[in-house]
C-alpha cells in the first residue's frame, strides 16, 4: 500500500500568487491587521532572501523595493484549498484533508490506471501547475512519513518501503511540527535533525518527553503508521476574489473575470466535469451620489442594492473559459451593475460533460457552444425579448405565443428524422383523408401564409347593410370587392384585457395612396409620384368591441 | 514568343504569390445542390432552392412571398435541418407557420425593428453557420430602403454562404442583390378564391333568422393563385434531381403557376381559429 502526500510550500503566498499570476517568480510578502498596525504574515523563499522577516509592519517591508506587498486573503485561501482537494479528487476518491496547505491520497490499485507511483507524483505536479499551484509530492508506503517527506522535499520525492529512516534522516526535526517547547528541548540536547532523532533510545525519551517525545521518534523513523481519515467528495466550485480598489468598467472587470473563470474550468476539468450553470455575484460599492440617494431613499425606506448578481444559464454543460468569458461580458454588456464591484464571487453548477456524437446521416447543425455565442450577440443587438424559438399557448386569443429559449437538440432531431415524415407529406396525407382519395405529389397545395402587423392598424371601414364597402388604413384608401365573416372571438372576459372582436376577410382593391417614398426623386420637384399602389390584397380586420373601433390585423401573404 | 509567354507568365505568378494559388489553374465548375422548397410547382420551375447561395423572393404585397417562405422552412425543418428567420418588421405569425407545417421548435426568429438590426443579425447568423435555410425577410421595408443597401453587403452574405450548405433566402418587394443572387423569383398574386358552403349558408340562415340582418356574409377565403416568375437563375429547370450544373440563365425568364390554400378550422360550430390544418 502506497499513500501520495501533496504539499503547496508557501499556501498563503501562493493563493495569492494564483489569482494574480503577474506576481509569479517575484518576491511577495503578505501583511496581515488593521493599519498602521498591519505587520507581514507570511512571504515566499524570493521575499525571505531579499531580507523580509514575520512582523515587520507595513512601512518596514515597503523599504524592500523589489518586494511586493500584499494582504492576506482568508477567501483566496479557502478558493486555494477547495483547488487542493480538487486536484487529488481528480486522482484517488480516497483522500485525507490533513491542512489547509496539504492532503493525503491512498493510491492503492491507481498503478493500472496511471502508472507506477513516479508517474502518478510527476502527473500530480502537472495537475497542479494547471490549477496555479506549485506544490511538492511525495510517495511513501505510510501516510505520516509520505507528509513530512512532501514537507521537507521540493518537488518529487518517492520513498521505497523500508527505507524511511534514511530518506528522512535528514530532515530537520521542526518538519515533524513538534512543540515549542519540545523543539527548543531537543536544541538544547543537540539533536537537530531526524536521524539524530531516530537514534535516542525510546525509553528515555519517554520518560523525559513524555508520549509526544515517543509519536516524534516514530515520525523520525518513518514507522508511525494510522488510519486515512476519508474527506467527504464536495462537488462545490467556487472563486472568490476581493478588490483592494474598486472596478467600474467592463473591461478591466473582465479581465478580472477571465482569471476566476480560468481557475474555475480548471478545476471542474481536474473532476472531468463542466458548467451548466455559471453565477456571478458582484459586491457592489455604492459611490458618493449613489450614497447621497440611497440616504434619501432610506428615508422613504428603500435602500440602494448592494449586490449584484447574473446568473448564465447554458444550453449544454461547458468549460471552455474563453466561451464563458464571452458570454458573461455580452450578458453585462446589456445589463451592467450600477455601482464600483469591489468582490467578486463566481460559482459553477457541475454537471457531466457533453457527449455526443453526429450521426453520418443527420445535417448538420449549429454548434451549441457556438449557437448560445450568437444568440447572446444578437440578443444585445435586439433585445433578449425579441429573439428565441416561437411556441404556441394554450389560448384563441389572436396573436398570442410565447418566446421559448432556443436550443438544438441532436437526440429530438434525430428522433424526428426516424419519425419523421415531411411536412408535405404529412399534409398529403390529410388531404387525401379528407377528400376520401389518394392525391398525387402535385397535388399539394401550400397553406396561405398570414403577416401580421404590430400594433395592429387603426382603419376606418364604411359600412352597408353590416358589410364593410370601404376602408382605409395607413393612407390608403380602396373598395371592398369580396368580404368573409364576421368570425366573433372572445376571451378573458374575467380578465382586465379580456377581447371580444369580429373578424372580416377582405380582398381589397386600392384606388389611393398618400404615402410617398421616404427619399423620393421627385419630391421636390413638379413630378410627384404616388408610391405603386397594391392592386388588390387581402387583409385581415376586426372590429374591437371593448376599444369600438377597427383595426387591421395582418395581411395573407 | 513561347519563351516570352513563359516569362510572363512567371512574372505574374510572382506577383499574385501568397494571395491567389496557381493562377493560370483550371477552377473546375461548381456543382450546386438543391433541396426542394415544398411547392411542386416552384421545384419543377426553378429546379430547387440552391444550398450554398442567395435566393431572392420579391413581389408586392399580397403576392404569396410569406406562404413561399412557410413552405421551404416546413420542407427543411422536416429533415430536421435548424432553421432561422430574420424579421425585417416583426410580422411573422407563429399560428401560420405551424399550420403550414413548420416545426417551431427547430426555428430560431429574430424579430427585428428596421433593416440594420435585420442586416447584422443575419451576418451573425451566417458567420455562426450551421443552419439549413436562414431566412431575412424585408418585405414590409419599404423598397427604396433596401436598396440604398451597399451591394456589398449582398456579396458578404454570398460569401459567408458559399461552400456551406445555408440556404439564404431574402424575401423583399424588389430584387436587389444583382449579381450575389444565385435564384431570383418574382412573385404576383392573382384574385383571391372565395367558396361559399352549404355549411356557410346553413350558417348565414341562422344569422339572419336570429339578428333579422343580412350581415354575415356568406363565403369563405379559399386562397389564391401565384404566378412566379425566374428572373434569375444558376440552375437548370430540371424537376426530379438534386445536382445541376452551374451555368447562368439570366436573361431567360420561365414563369409557372401554383396555389395557396387557407386552412381552417372549426370550433364549437363556427369558424373562430384560423390556420389550423383540419
Amino acid at each position: 500500500m502506497a499513500f501520495a502526500s501533496i504539499y503547496v510550500p508557501d499556501f498563503m503566498v501562493q493563493s495569492v500568487v494564483r489569482a494574480e499570476p503577474a506576481l509569479r517568480g517575484r518576491a511577495v510578502a503578505l501583511i496581515e491587521g488593521a493599519p498602521p498596525l498591519s505587520s507581514v504574515v507570511a512571504a515566499n523563499e524570493a521575499a525571505w532572501l531579499v531580507g523580509i522577516e514575520l512582523g515587520m509592519n507595513k512601512l518596514q517591508a515597503s523599504d524592500f523595493g523589489a518586494v511586493e506587498i500584499c494582504p492576506r486573503s482568508l477567501a483566496l485561501e479557502k478558493t486555494a484549498h477547495a483547488a487542493l482537494l480538487d486536484l487529488g479528487w481528480s486522482v484517488s476518491p480516497r483522500l485525507e484533508d490533513a491542512a489547509p496547505d496539504a492532503i493525503i491520497l491512498d493510491l492503492a490499485g491507481l498503478a493500472s490506471l496511471f502508472g507506477p507511483e513516479e508517474k502518478i507524483a510527476s502527473q500530480l505536479i502537472e495537475r497542479a501547475l494547471k490549477l496555479g499551484l506549485i506544490a511538492n509530492v511525495a510517495v511513501a508506503s505510510n501516510m505520516e512519513s509520505a507528509l513530512h517527506a512532501a514537507r521537507g522535499f521540493p518537488g518529487i520525492t518517492v520513498i521505497p518501503p523500508g527505507e524511511e529512516a534514511r530518506r528522512l534522516g535528514s530532515l530537520p526535526v521542526s518538519a515533524l511540527l513538534p512543540s515549542a517547547e519540545i523543539l527548543e528541548t531537543l536544541e538544547h540536547w543537540g539533536v537537530r535533525n531526524c536521524a539524530a532523532l531516530g537514534t535516542l533510545p525510546v525509553l528515555e525519551l519517554s520518560e523525559r518527553l513524555g508520549q509526544e517525545g515517543v509519536r516524534l521518534h516514530e515520525l523520525a523513523r518513518g514507522v508511525r503508521t494510522r488510519s486515512l481519515t476519508l474527506a467527504e467528495p464536495a462537488l462545490f466550485f467556487e472563486e472568490e476574489m476581493e478588490l483592494e480598489d474598486s472596478v467600474e468598467e467592463l473591461e478591466p472587470l473582465a479581465f478580472l473575470l477571465g482569471r476566476l473563470l480560468d481557475q474555475l474550468c480548471a478545476r471542474l476539468a481536474a473532476r472531468s466535469l463542466a458548467a451548466s450553470t455559471i453565477q456571478v455575484r458582484f459586491d457592489l460599492k455604492p459611490s458618493f451620489e449613489k450614497d447621497f440617494c440611497s440616504l434619501s431613499e432610506n428615508f422613504l425606506g428603500k435602500s440602494a442594492p448592494k449586490t449584484y448578481q447574473k446568473t448564465l444559464a447554458l444550453p449544454v454543460p461547458m468549460r471552455d473559459s474563453k466561451m464563458l468569458l464571452k458570454l458573461l461580458r455580452l450578458h453585462l454588456q446589456r445589463d451592467p451593475p450600477l455601482a464600483p464591484i469591489v468582490k467578486i464571487t463566481m460559482t459553477a453548477d457541475p454537471a457531466r460533460p457533453r457527449v455526443a456524437q453526429g450521426g453520418l446521416f443527420l445535417p448538420a447543425s449549429p454548434d451549441p457552444e457556438k449557437l448560445e455565442l450568437t444568440v447572446a450577440r444578437i440578443a444585445n443587438l435586439v433585445g433578449d425579448a425579441n429573439i428565441g424559438s416561437p411556441e404556441s399557448t394554450d389560448t384563441h386569443r389572436p396573436d398570442e405565443f410565447r418566446m421559448s429559449r432556443f436550443a438544438t437538440s441532436l437526440g429530438a432531431a434525430e428522433n424526428r428524422r426516424k419519425n419523421g415524415r415531411s411536412a408535405a407529406e404529412a399534409g398529403r396525407e390529410n388531404g387525401a383523408r379528407e377528400n376520401g382519395r389518394a392525391r398525387r405529389k402535385s397535388d399539394v397545395v401550400p397553406a396561405i401564409a398570414f403577416r401580421v402587423f404590430r400594433p395592429s392598424v387603426p382603419a376606418s371601414v364604411e359600412l352597408c347593410e353590416g358589410r364593410p364597402v370601404r376602408v382605409g388604413f395607413r393612407g390608403m384608401r380602396g373598395d371592398v370587392v369580396a368580404a368573409c365573416g364576421p368570425w366573433r372571438t372572445s376571451g378573458d372576459w374575467w380578465r382586465e384585457d379580456g377581447w371580444q372582436q369580429d373578424e372580416w376577410d377582405l380582398e381589397i382593391r386600392f384606388y389611393y395612396s398618400s404615402r410617398l417614398p421616404a427619399e423620393h426623386p421627385y419630391k421636390n420637384g413638379q413630378n410627384i409620384k404616388r408610391t405603386a399602389l397594391p392592386p388588390c390584397g387581402l387583409y385581415r380586420f376586426y372590429y374591437d368591441a371593448i376599444l369600438q373601433n377597427w383595426f387591421v390585423r395582418g395581411m395573407y401573404d | 514568343m513561347p519563351v516570352k509567354l513563359a516569362a510572363l507568365r512567371s512574372r505574374v505568378e510572382l506577383a499574385l504569390a501568397g494571395r491567389v494559388t496557381a493562377p493560370f489553374r483550371y477552377r473546375d465548375r461548381k456543382i450546386i445542390e438543391t433541396v426542394p422548397a415544398g411547392i411542386p410547382e416552384i421545384d419543377s420551375l426553378a429546379g430547387g432552392l440552391p444550398r450554398g447561395g442567395l435566393t431572392e423572393i420579391c413581389g408586392p404585397s399580397c403576392s404569396g412571398r410569406t406562404s413561399l417562405l412557410l413552405s421551404a422552412l416546413a420542407e427543411r425543418t422536416a429533415h430536421a435541418e435548424v432553421c432561422a428567420l430574420v424579421d425585417g418588421r416583426d410580422a411573422f405569425d407563429p399560428q401560420s407557420a405551424e399550420a403550414a407545417g413548420v416545426e417551431l421548435k427547430q426555428l430560431l426568429w429574430v424579430r427585428c425593428r428596421n433593416i440594420d438590426q435585420a442586416l447584422r443579425a443575419t451576418d451573425l447568423l451566417l458567420q455562426g453557420g450551421g443552419f439549413g435555410l436562414v431566412a431575412v425577410d424585408l418585405s414590409d421595408i419599404p423598397p427604396e430602403t433596401v436598396r440604398y443597401v451597399p451591394l456589398n453587403a449582398w456579396f458578404r452574405f454570398r460569401r459567408a454562404v458559399e461552400d456551406t450548405p445555408t440556404i439564404l433566402m431574402l424575401l423583399e418587394q424588389e430584387a436587389n442583390a444583382k449579381t450575389c443572387a444565385s435564384l431570383v423569383l418574382r412573385l404576383e398574386a392573382q384574385p383571391a378564391r372565395w367558396t361559399s358552403t352549404g355549411e356557410i349558408r346553413a350558417l348565414e340562415n341562422h344569422a339572419r333568422e336570429t339578428h333579422g340582418a343580412d350581415f354575415f356574409s356568406a363565403c369563405l377565403l379559399d386562397g389564391f393563385d401565384v404566378r412566379a416568375e425566374v428572373l434569375r437563375s444558376r440552375m437548370p429547370p430540371v424537376a426530379g434531381t438534386g445536382f445541376h450544373d452551374d451555368f447562368a440563365a439570366a436573361n431567360s425568364v420561365d414563369t409557372g403557376i401554383f396555389e395557396t390554400k387557407a386552412m381552417w378550422g372549426y370550433l364549437g360550430g363556427l369558424p373562430v381559429e384560423k390556420c389550423k390544418r383540419k
